[in-house]
């Protein structure tokens, strides 16, 4: 047999995830020309892009046009999709070992990390991915309830999902309306009763993780005004020194921070609080265990033997009456059946892409991770592509090398044939492009980018698979 | 971004040293795992300080028989050390001031990693190249 990578032997590779990280370790495979490859990329939803359709904020249109640089990846000759099969139930690891030479993980990082404070189970208490899935029209989440008749919600966090969840909380139905949020969610935040919305760093204004651009658009809302108290807003001396060896980006987020803290008072109907150095310690229920308040201790920063500075509780305490929380301190990663998981980090380990082992710390031949799910919850869409190139080039080392898997049937049609089997219903990319125009010509009609389905049954009946 | 983001795509394997072992074996070692730096630790597998090329070439600059010293001798005892959720950014900032190049990281004050000043150029040269890509792809969905 001629070797692996040549036209009539093409190297095999599955991708595990249909979001960025996988689509940019697609695009790196089919953009090199010595190695003839042939992808199939799966994904546990019939719709391909993972947080691009799920997580980036429906108000946020301009950033999901990053999906056209994947479709002309989705193109290629060698390139399959295969939506709505899930690993670990519908193939396993080794079904996938047993046809290809190469395997990459690009789940990401599918849910939140946990935080461990009395109260956090109350009723009305969530986290904050599972309202942005939500809202963004996920299958496995649009049937959960929000109590949006709350007038108080707090937003644990200032990270960009904290920002989205906020944002999405105080914009007017007309603002919404413009976007392809899913048409349940439109219906209840248009009878939304909420009018302050807390959100809560725990560290100061030069630590807080949102962008420049992200807040000063929490300035520029329809009908509600960001509030932060002026006090809150002053950096303290040791973030004062930081700041000396910043970046453009840091120093441009504190002035506008501090210059919203100088607005005169509010004159619309809701109203955003951008709260500094406050950690939640507890949730206080009602007789019905819905959350009624939350206690706030004021933190103080230290600065490690490293250099950043941290937060430390203070003895000085505060109560807010809040009737909703979401808790947004980050993303975390979910462990696939049958390869290497890290609990700390919610993430492969690896070393630059090679999974490794998590008791020998061995590199395990034939496997790969890229994106969120490799590094952890961490820059901006576009940071992936560097980070699959990285991957994708030890795997094209490793062809060189001989060292690939070594499929029993590596056949295109082999994994059809298996499929048929175990998930006939699978979406294949075509049926995805049958989806997205319906979608768009739904939503044309309301004045809106798209009107998404939002169930599976949904999606199989408009393709005719049911 | 945290410094468990570096951790994460690494190695786990940290190449040790004993304080009483000699030059001549570290400068072995260095070379044969091609890196700049040894964790020295001590017979109960405390940290008892690290040694870099630069503290060997330091001293061998005027001292010709530092082959046979022990690396105790050589090495830097006072070692700023980091935790997993230490900010990048600033722990760059350290070490550009501080002129070090390798940062060990602990765990419950337990040797997990090391984190170079390669790695940090690393990730940061990747988290602008994202942040460029995806301004980009912005600007042209704009036209």
């Amino acid at each position: 047999m001629t070797h692996i990578g040549s036209s009539d032997n093409p190297l095999r590779v599955a991708i595990i995830g249909a979001g960025p990280a996988g689509f940019y370790a697609a695009e790196h495979l089919f953009k090199q020309k010595e190695t003839a490859v042939s992808v199939d990329m799966f994904d546990r939803l019939p719709t391909p892009f993972g947080l691009v359709r799920a997580g980036v904020a429906p108000d946020h249109q301009k950033i999901k046009s990053v999906t056209k640089i994947f479709d002309r990846v989705a193109r290629k000759e060698n390139f399959r999709f295969f939506g709505y099969v899930e690993i670990g139930k519908d193939l396993s690891v080794e079904d996938l070992a047993n046809h290809y030479h190469q395997i990459i993980y690009t789940t990401g990082a599918q849910t939140d990390r946990a935080l461990n404070i009395p109260g956090i189970d109350l009723t009305n208490s969530h986290a904050a991915t599972e309202f942005v899935a939500w809202y963004n029209g996920h299958p496995d989440y649009r049937d959960y309830e929000f109590d949006l008749s709350q007038e108080r919600v707090a937003v644990i966090g200032v990270g960009n999902v904290a920002v989205d969840v906020c944002r999405i909380l105080c914009r007017t139905p007309e603002e919404l309306a413009k976007t392809d949020i899913a048409d349940y969610a439109l219906e209840a935040l248009s009878q939304s009763s909420v009018k302050e919305v807390y959100m809560l760093g725990r560290r100061g204004p030069a630590q807080a993780a949102f962008t420049a651009p992200e807040i000063k658009e929490l300035g520029e809302m329809a009908d509600a005004d960001i509030i932060i108290l002026p006090e809150e807003a002053e950096l303290d001396p040791l973030s004062q020194a930081a700041l000396e060896g910043a970046d453009r980006g840091t120093t441009r987020q504190v002035e506008i921070i501090q210059s919203h803290a100088q607005r005169g008072p509010s004159t619309k109907s809701r109203r955003l609080h951008l709260r500094f150095l406050v950690s939640p310690t507890e949730l206080i229920g009602d007789e019905n265990c819905c959350v009624a308040q939350m206690r706030l201790v004021k933190n103080e920063l230290y600065q490690t033997d490293a250099g950043s500075l941290r937060p430390r509780a203070t003895d000085q305490h505060e109560t807010i009456p809040v009737g909703l929380v979401f808790r947004s301190i980050g993303y975390h990663g979910v462990p696939l059946p049958g390869v290497p998981f890290n609990e700390d980090w919610g993430v492969i380990l690896n070393e630059d892409g090679r999974v490794m082992d998590n008791d020998t710390g061995e590199v395990m031949l034939g496997h790969y991770t890229a994106g969120w799910i490799k590094r952890g919850p961490s820059g901006v869409i576009g940071t992936n592509k560097p980070d699959a190139a990285e991957t994708v080039e030890h795997m094209l080392a490793d062809v060189e090398a001989g060292k690939t898997l070594q499929p029993a049937r590596p056949q295109p049609e082999a994994l059809v044939d298996l499929l048929t089997e175990r998930q006939p219903l699978y979406f294949s990319y075509e049926d995805w492009l049958m989806l997205d125009e319906l979608e768009i010509s739904r939503g044309t009609t309301l004045g809106r980018p798209r009107l998404k389905f939002t169930t599976i049954d949904e999606m199989l009946a408009a393709v005719g698979k049911q | 971004m945290k410094v468990s983001r570096i951790l994460s795509t690494k190695r786990r394997e940290i190449i040790t040293i004993q304080p009483d072992q000699l030059i001549r074996e570290a400068i072995r070692l260095l070379a044969e795992h091609n890196i700049g730096v040894l964790v020295v630790v001590d017979e109960a597998g405390q940290m008892a300080g690290i040694l870099s090329e630069r503290d060997i070439v330091r001293r061998a600059a005027k001292d010709e028989a530092l082959f046979g010293k022990p690396v105790s001798e050589v090495m830097t005892d006072q070692v700023i050390t980091g935790v997993p959720q230490d900010d990048i950014a600033q722990v760059m900032h350290t070490m550009t001031e501080r002129r070090i190049r390798h940062m060990p990281i602990l765990k419950d004050d337990k040797l997990i990693g090391m984190v170079s000043i390669g790695d940090i150029v690393k990730v940061q040269r990747d988290e602008y190249l994202g942040e460029i890509d995806t301004l980009e792809t912005q600007i042209m969905a704009e036209e």
